[in-house]
């Protein structure tokens, strides 16, 4: 899947990949979207809360069980 | 052999107040639990206490109590002063940890549980907008996942009645690789890797990250993949609650019942011992725990105990296999449709993560998940690690319907639904009838001024005329059902007649 290349690069950088993490090598098929997805995003586009950066760094949570 | 028993799912709600980062979350909470109360009981003269006589927080299903000078502080929710609401529909509903909790009624079948876990949802969305009336108070916003993705989780734990006389040690053995495999379906998905969510990258579940060991009591911290806690809340001779703390709170309708009905089938097979002579044992399971959700495209090779390498697909097949069997025995001529369901619903979606998971968009969390940020990667060319996709994996969870995404795609019929809004609204008003939630809810409902104190296996009345208190309790999840005090309720107008009946029938 698409992100692979992106979380591929970061298992290189670090120093000592866990061995969970060597395995997940293969690639999975690349998947055509359908027509509906287009419109879906840009309805979540319309919903989704301004200055997401700001928005997601202020959601702490304090744990619970 | 039936996927039916007595089972409960409790979720805490993330919660924010947006532009007030430091509002104390206790007092976000219980404001959200005392606006629905207050709505809830109106025109009742005070709020009925929760029933603190026997529950034991501390009590280890391994046979032994922890001291409380031993306990971590955050493992005792025996505390008195905190927001606590009993429902009409037997749910709970309070503040635990600094999260708003509803706990659902106890329920029969993962049908049921799904419906009453909904009508959780339903219910803290309209104690959101409660809340949000009252003059001068800042909106609270609630959240149904399970990090912050800063290093803390919350959980969303499943209750399942067992009998007492299965071996724990069973138990474990059988459930770990069923749990660590399960997340294929269970999974809310996530973006982020680590505790703190450091690594961008997207993993099936919101709380694998967060479990360190294989057993155990805590659920705050060190958490394990099997629970030990041991509160019954029934007869502790014949029963134990199995208290499952690894799940991930699910908007999907569908992955919620895949979770409880799965899962009740596995542990029917376990209580029959039909699953001696396998061995789904995996080396280092808490690793491999993590290393399934990590593994969006469903290749990862666990190492087993027998020295096999096994996809957790093909753990699920070899389970799913068993559990076929299972239910075709001659002698389980009670099979019912439910569990037919559950063992389709299974199947189906096994076949479809294994031609291409993409399908099940419409019915798993994670995929649904997984889709809207990989529409926004190839559309917009957002990298793995952008804000954007970060805000997707929160606002997924937010339980506001114009806002929520999980929401909008229910609204697009992009989500399938199992109930309709009108059994949703009716479920958050009543209870189920067919365990004690019944006579609790049903209490609740008919003589709110004389229910003093309630809890999962009492109701304490207080009766007019009557010096003390009246503690009737409810041992038996099977009984206070509507067929069993249903027309007892009905010839009762008022609490003194029904206690008047009851001690003369000595039934309850």
């Amino acid at each position: 899947m698409p992100q692979r290349e992106n979380a591929e690069q970061r298992r290189v950088e670090r120093e000592s990949p866990s061995d969970e993490e060597t395995t997940a090598s293969a690639q999975a098929a690349p998947t055509a979207l359908d027509d509906d997805v287009d419109a879906i995003l840009d309805e979540i586009d319309s919903v989704l809360e301004e200055n997401a950066e700001d928005f997601v760094k202020s959601f702490v949570q304090k744990g619970g069980q | 052999m039936t996927v039916r028993r007595v089972m409960g799912i409790e979720t805490e709600y993330g919660i924010s107040v947006p532009g007030h980062p430091n509002v104390n979350p206790m007092v976000s909470s219980s404001q959200i639990v005392n606006a629905y109360g207050q709505h809830a009981l109106r025109g009742s003269r005070h709020t009925a206490h929760w029933d603190y006589e026997v529950e034991s927080p501390l009590r280890d299903a391994r046979g032994f109590d922890m001291s409380r000078a031993e306990a971590d502080p955050s493992q005792l929710t025996d505390d008195i002063g905190m927001a606590n609401v009993i429902l009409t529909n037997g749910s709970r509903l309070y503040v635990d940890h600094a999260h708003p909790e509803l706990s659902t009624p106890e329920v029969t079948n993962p049908r049921d549980a799904v419906l009453w876990d909904r009508a959780g949802v339903e219910i803290m969305r309209r104690a959101m907008s409660l809340a949000a009336a009252i003059p001068q108070a800042n909106p609270v916003l609630l959240y149904k996942n399970n990090t912050d993705n800063k290093g803390a989780s919350y959980g969303c734990h499943e209750n399942y009645l067992m009998r007492r006389a299965t071996p724990f040690a069973d138990i474990v053995r059988y459930l770990t690789p069923f749990f660590i495999t399960r997340q294929v379906f269970t999974g809310a998905g996530r973006l982020g890797v680590g505790q703190d969510g450091r690594r961008a990258a997207f993993q099936l579940s919101q709380r694998a990250d967060f479990f360190e060991v294989e057993v155990g009591l805590e659920t705050t911290l060190k958490r394990p993949i099997i629970n030990t806690r041991d509160e019954p809340h029934a007869d502790p001779e014949r029963f134990r609650r199995l208290h499952v703390i690894v799940g991930d709170a699910n908007l999907s309708d569908t992955a919620t019942y895949l979770k409880m009905g799965t899962t009740a089938i596995v542990l029917a097979m376990i209580e029959e011992g039909f699953l001696r002579g396998h061995d789904w044992a995996t080396l280092r399971p808490v690793t491999e725990m993590h290393a399934v959700s990590h593994d969006v495209a469903l290749t990862h090779a666990m190492r087993m105990a027998d020295g096999r390498r096994c996809t957790a697909l093909q753990v699920q097949w070899e389970i799913l296999e068993r559990a076929e069997v299972f239910c075709a025995r001659s002698d389980h001529a009670d099979r019912d449709e439910e569990t037919t369901r559950v063992l389709t619903a299974w199947r189906d979606t096994l076949d479809a993560l294994e031609r291409d998971p993409l399908e099940l968009a419409d019915q798993l969390d994670w995929v649904a998940k997984f889709v809207l940020m990989d529409g926004f990667v190839r559309r917009d060319g957002l990298s793995w690690d952008s804000p954007r996709l970060q805000l997707i994996d929160l606002q997924y969870a937010d339980i506001r319907t114009d806002k929520g995404l999980a929401a909008r795609l229910e609204q697009r019929g992009r989500m399938r639904r199992m109930f309709t809004d009108a059994e949703v609204a009716h479920a958050v008003e009543n209870p189920p009838e067919d365990t004690r939630a019944y006579f609790r809810g049903e209490c609740m409902r008919r003589y709110p001024d004389a229910i003093a104190a309630a809890s999962w296996d009492s109701v304490v009345f207080d009766v007019p005329g009557r010096e003390s208190l009246l503690r009737v309790p409810t041992l038996e999840p099977l009984r206070g059902t509507r067929e069993h005090v249903g027309s007892l309720l009905d010839a009762s107008p008022d609490v003194t007649t029904l206690i008047g009946r009851l001690s003369e029938t000595g039934s309850r």
